[in-house]
């Protein structure tokens, strides 16, 4: 139930794979369901070239830790994980991948959507975009209506 | 005693400096943290607040040597 912070670009599929074949034992579950954000290359009608995650290093790591614990407790699955990106970003480029493993697929899609939904509320992340008129902070109400 | 304060993404840009470390002789609240930390600028009404990591209210108590943040609504994922 690892929380992972990358500053490089990372494939999710190969993360999934390779979390699977190294922590999860083979016919353990039955269910795998994940969620990945990806960057765009618009906002708000304005083509965006980069976007710059900044975190709080030491915050980050342990809300997402604790998101993983709590995510264990509160529902009936086997395993979870989050990889979340900060820096430099570009278009195209995974920004976070939430996943749970389970023996059956509503607990796992459930707690996966619970993953990435407090993630987004509460972890300690801000977006910058450079735009064609320059940088800008991404505000939380430009992303709250946007499921 | 001594608290180390951060700032984050807009109000680190706003206020001009990411760290400060300032020291009191009597017990304060975030929003006293705040106060002095910021130089007079107003709180803004979305900012939050955390002690150690932890999110906190702007009433709550700090203690020696806590970090106490203060940044803008999150936006990650």
């Amino acid at each position: 139930m690892p929380a992972i912070l990358l500053d490089r670009v990372f494939n999710p599929w190969d993360e999934i794979q390779r979390y699977q074949t190294e922590e999860l034992r083979s016919g353990l579950y039955g269910a795998t369901a994940s969620f990945v954000g990806t960057m765009r290359d618009f906002n708000i009608d304005e083509k965006v070239s980069l976007m710059t995650l900044e975190h709080y290093p030491e915050m980050t790591q342990h809300f997402l830790n604790e998101l993983c614990d709590r995510c264990l407790k509160d529902y009936d699955i086997n395993d979870c994980l989050i990889v979340h990106r900060f820096g430099d970003i570009h278009p195209g480029e995974p920004i976070v991948l939430t996943a749970a493993w389970s023996a059956h697929r509503a607990q796992a899609f459930d707690a996966c959507r619970n993953l990435i939904e407090e993630l987004k509320s509460h972890a300690p992340f801000w977006k910058k975009e450079a735009t064609d008129k320059g940088e800008r902070w991404v505000h939380d109400e430009q992303q709250s209506d946007e499921k | 005693m001594s608290i180390n304060v951060q700032f984050f993404a807009s109000l680190r840009e706003q206020l001009g400096k990411q760290q400060v470390t300032l020291e009191f002789t009597r017990p304060v609240t975030v929003l006293d943290i705040w106060s002095q930390a910021s130089d007079g600028l107003k709180m803004p009404n979305n900012t939050l607040c955390a002690i150690n990591m932890e999110y906190v209210k702007t009433d709550a108590m700090a203690n020696d040597g806590d970090e106490v943040a203060f940044f803008p609504p999150v936006t990650g994922g």
